[in-house]
């Protein structure tokens, strides 16, 4: 009975730390599924929503709020970068090699903001104390840490708000015909580059906030994007690449996994358990839980 | 001088220049930046072998790296093995893991390849950190400093990187100047055209990578001894490894050994200088000079410095060419009197293949004798490309045999049935765009001759088809008619015994379709068995001994050019019923 219990403490926390990780994945998805572009510099707007809501708590705007505050200038930002340097090497050329060139732009801007945030935010790890940080809420025997629950409640409403967005009104239609078809989408007057600054503006934005709710229970460093990139890579490749609710599902399973992985292996291990499904999606189905099968020849 | 003897002698005047510089360099420092400038040149050139000549971008090649710097380290630790055997161990374990990592991640195409080879740096990390290797320091050796690597005298650091770089750029060249180099360029450029021309795509990648992997180790280990003297995972196998190691040879350029060397020898003095100036205000200045430079190089040269010279240079020589060159007239026509009926060479039976939701072919079976030519038509959808693509490999039916030369072939590999005998032309010409002409002939060359036949073999298929001015072009520069001509020498320069010809008469001109045809019959004159798709009735008829209609993937006739344009079946198919009436009706 106590290890039934244990079992699901630790599925519970993983669901918990999972649900952030499904809205910052669906960012990540979002962004390729329509633009087929890698964003390597994801985990560093995460990030940089971490320090955003860092710096809204010291004004007194609590994190759960703050977060959803980073969407707006984070949508900017987004756009912004997009406009100024994915839309310059996209279009035109061999797929395969624009696919290479906007992956290394998003290194290198990757790199600019990690050691740029080091220099100036210096690497001293903060935190926002919260008075819900260290309370739980009981049910039953499990343990539910109060700032998980509270993060992955919203986390679970941003990303209903995306899939409304994305089904229900007119912008997320011409945001999915310019994914399925850019150049069909182009014949209907839908202008294809303005289609990617919104994927790419929105993309940001929920990276921003997933990154606002971390916040509330993780330390905030510059050095932080390495560990969540490469989660979300997974994630997103878990629930094949592009697709949204694959990537939601994607992201709960990586906070399964990585909780469960605890069970077996000792704590500095706890991220091989995700690199082993990571390995063995990509050799058995690399087009991931729900995604299309790449045609052939 | 021959070109070949030029490149030695540019390598030999390289590594002279970097005697001489460490000798005249007298600080310390900047024995420090010498030996930076040439080690990290010499990753890149590591990383360029797979990344850059076979084109399958690694972001994990730090793992080689790392394997260098920690199995020397601990060996010296755990059993005082000098480092300079150390090394040797170190590249075969990085050989080993590149053969592990290589075996199921080639199997991966694409954007799959570069986010696999992420992971594996990273479980190198975790688990080092795991076994307690957080940190390992080099042993202090006062009595055999040399034997164990740890000079005082910072000059034999310079040399000891300079003998890496020139090793390095001794293979790089090696591989540059040998059948798997062309193979590499013709997989990178077209996975699928260099398979069809014979090329193991998956052996030649593997390879690669165990080339490109052995340098890489060597590299991390001296690394160690001559800058870090401590292992750390993060050190060594994390992102700013394979940072440094992209913004060398992606702002030098990648697929040529100049790329790296250019790369290092200007982004490691720029980054050293502001980490010395600037790095205690600024920490992470490198890393943002990095990300900087990646961002610049991709937006305004995503090609590197010096492709984007070659290729000014080359198109320029490119456009004088084309002024001159005179048009290409079709070839006295070398006709048979009749078809010989020769034995079966190609036998298809019951092949079926189905897409989803869609039967490509099904049940389809036909014989092609030696020596004759082939036609096969129908509409549009009909199933032909499909066909072609299961003769040649690319498809593997569901049901039913290919047998060719009276062995069955089906579920072969397209390289496997080139080396057979069996090439093939594309609906649309699948070009090597980066490679010559000629170079694009010689891949083809390459199934059967070395490197040094193969240039004669290319240039005899070039001769054959009339295009042997047009040799030192690229393809870009060629009309749709020469495109399928060269497409046509490459195919011949395998040596096959058939040729699958998919719609070469598709969107040339009159006189394009006459030289085609003309080149068509030499081909048969020369002894090689010809199956032609085509979805228009005119031109076949011209050159075909017999027909095989395909229409919705079922076999709808077979037989002599007359008798079959006379079936009334195939008349509905390509004209519909009403056709059919008139087509009763007697003509004249």
């Amino acid at each position: 009975m106590a290890q039934v219990a244990e079992l699901l403490q630790y599925v519970a926390t993983g669901l918990l730390v999972g649900g952030v990780y499904a809205l910052m994945s669906i960012g990540l998805a979002l962004i390729f599924g329509v633009m087929r572009v890698v964003n390597f510099a994801q985990g560093d707007f995460m990030m940089l929503g971490m320090y955003l809501t860092y710096f809204y708590a010291l004004s007194g705007i609590d994190p759960l709020l703050g977060a959803v505050l980073t969407i707006p200038p984070f949508f900017v930002l987004g756009w912004v970068v997009h406009r100024g340097l994915l839309a310059r090497v996209t279009g035109g050329g061999d797929p395969q090699r624009q696919m290479d060139a906007q992956l290394i732009l998003t290194l290198g801007l990757s790199l600019v903001i990690t050691n740029a945030a080091t220099m100036i935010l210096t690497p001293t790890p903060r935190g926002i104390r919260t008075a819900y940080a260290t309370q739980a809420f009981a049910a039953g025997p499990i343990l539910l840490n109060q700032a998980r629950s509270y993060a992955f409640v919203m986390a679970l409403i941003l990303a209903a708000a995306v899939y409304v967005f994305l089904t229900r009104t007119d912008a997320g239609r011409a945001l999915r015909a310019a994914a399925d078809d850019p150049e069909a989408a182009s014949y209907q007057g839908i202008d294809v580059r303005a289609m990617h600054g919104l994927a790419f503006g929105t993309g940001i934005a929920l990276v921003a906030a997933a990154g606002g709710l971390l916040a509330t229970y993780y330390p905030i460093e510059p050095s932080v994007a390495g560990n969540f990139i490469v989660l979300m890579f997974v994630a997103v490749v878990l629930g094949g690449l592009g697709s949204i609710p694959g990537a939601f599902v994607g992201g709960l399973v990586i906070g399964l996994v990585q909780s469960l992985t605890l069970l077996v292996l000792p704590f500095q291990l706890q991220n091989t358990g995700v690199f082993i499904v990571f390995l063995l999606v990509l050799y058995l189905r690399p087009q991931g839980l729900f995604g299309r099968r790449a045609r052939a020849v | 001088m021959t070109p070949r003897a030029r490149g030695w002698l540019a390598i030999a005047a390289i590594v002279v220049a970097g005697l001489v510089l460490s000798f005249v360099v007298q600080e310390r420092y900047h024995h420090r930046v010498l030996t930076l400038v040439f080690l990290w040149a010499a990753m890149g050139l590591a990383w360029n072998i797979i990344s850059g000549y076979a084109g399958q971008i690694s972001f994990g090649h730090q793992v080689f790296f790392g394997i260098g710097a920690y199995v020397t380290v601990l060996l010296v630790v755990k059993t005082g093995l000098t480092p300079w055997i150390g090394m040797a161990v170190a590249v075969g374990v990085a050989i080993l893991a590149a053969v592990l990592i290589g075996l199921p991640t080639f199997r991966l195409a694409g954007i799959y390849f570069g986010l696999a080879t992420l992971a594996y740096p990273l479980i190198f990390r975790i688990v080092m950190d795991w076994l307690g290797y957080q940190e390992v320091a080099i042993p202090m050796k006062r009595d055999h400093p040399g034997w164990f690597m740890q000079f005082t005298e910072p000059r034999s650091f310079d040399l000891l990187a300079l003998g890496v770089l020139a090793a390095t750029l001794v293979l790089s060249r090696v591989i540059e100047t040998s059948r798997l180099g062309y193979r590499l360029r013709a997989v990178k450029e077209n996975e699928q055209a260099a398979e069809a021309m014979g090329v193991d795509a998956f052996r030649a990648k593997m390879t690669a990578y165990v080339l490109s992997a052995a340098p890489a180790a060597v590299v991390g280990a001296v690394y160690i001894h001559a800058i870090l003297f401590i292992v750390t995972p993060e050190a060594v196998f994390g992102l700013l490894v394979i940072s440094q190691t992209l913004v060398v040879s992606l702002v030098g350029g990648i697929g040529t050994l100049w790329g790296p060397l250019i790369g290092a020898a200007v982004m490691v003095p720029v980054s050293e200088v502001l980490d010395t100036t600037v790095g205690d205000r600024l920490p992470g200045i490198q890393g943002v000079v990095y990300g900087a430079a990646l961002m610049l190089i991709m937006l305004y040269a995503p090609e590197g410095l010096f492709w984007r010279i070659q290729q000014t240079i080359r198109s320029r020589a490119g456009r004088r060419a084309a002024a001159v060159r005179p048009a290409i007239t079709a070839p006295a026509d070398e006709l048979m009197a009749s078809a010989p009926a020769g034995n079966v060479l190609l036998e298809v039976r019951d092949v079926s293949k189905a897409f989803i939701g869609l039967q490509a072919l099904s049940e389809v079976s036909f014989d092609v004798h030696e020596r004759e030519i082939l036609g096969v038509i129908g509409p549009n959808g009909a199933g032909k490309t499909t066909l072609f693509n299961v003769l040649n490999g690319f498809l593997v039916p569901e049901r039913g045999a290919v047998r060719f030369c009276g062995e069955t072939v089906t579920g072969l590999r397209p390289n496997v049935l080139c080396q057979r005998g069996l090439g093939r032309t594309f609906q649309v010409p699948r070009t090597f765009p980066r490679l010559t002409v000629l170079e694009n002939v010689m891949v083809g060359a390459l199934v059967r001759a070395g490197l040094a036949d193969a240039r004669g073999v290319a240039r005899d298929a070039l001769t054959r088809v009339g295009m042997l001015d047009r040799a030192d072009g690229l393809p870009g520069g060629l009309t749709t008619l020469e495109l399928r001509l060269m497409e046509l020498a490459r195919c011949l320069a395998t040596s096959p015994k058939l040729v699958l010809l998919d719609e070469p008469l598709a969107g040339l001109s009159t006189d394009g379709v006459d030289v085609m045809i003309a080149m068509i019959r030499r081909v048969r004159a020369g002894g090689i068995t010809v199956v032609i798709i085509e979805h228009t009735m005119q031109a076949l008829l011209r050159l075909a001994d017999r027909l095989v209609v395909l229409d919705q993937g079922r076999r709808l006739a077979e037989g002599a050019p007359n008798d079959v344009t006379r079936n009334p079946a195939v008349i509905e198919a390509y004209l519909g019923k009403r056709w059919l009436a008139r087509a009763g009706a007697p003509t004249c």
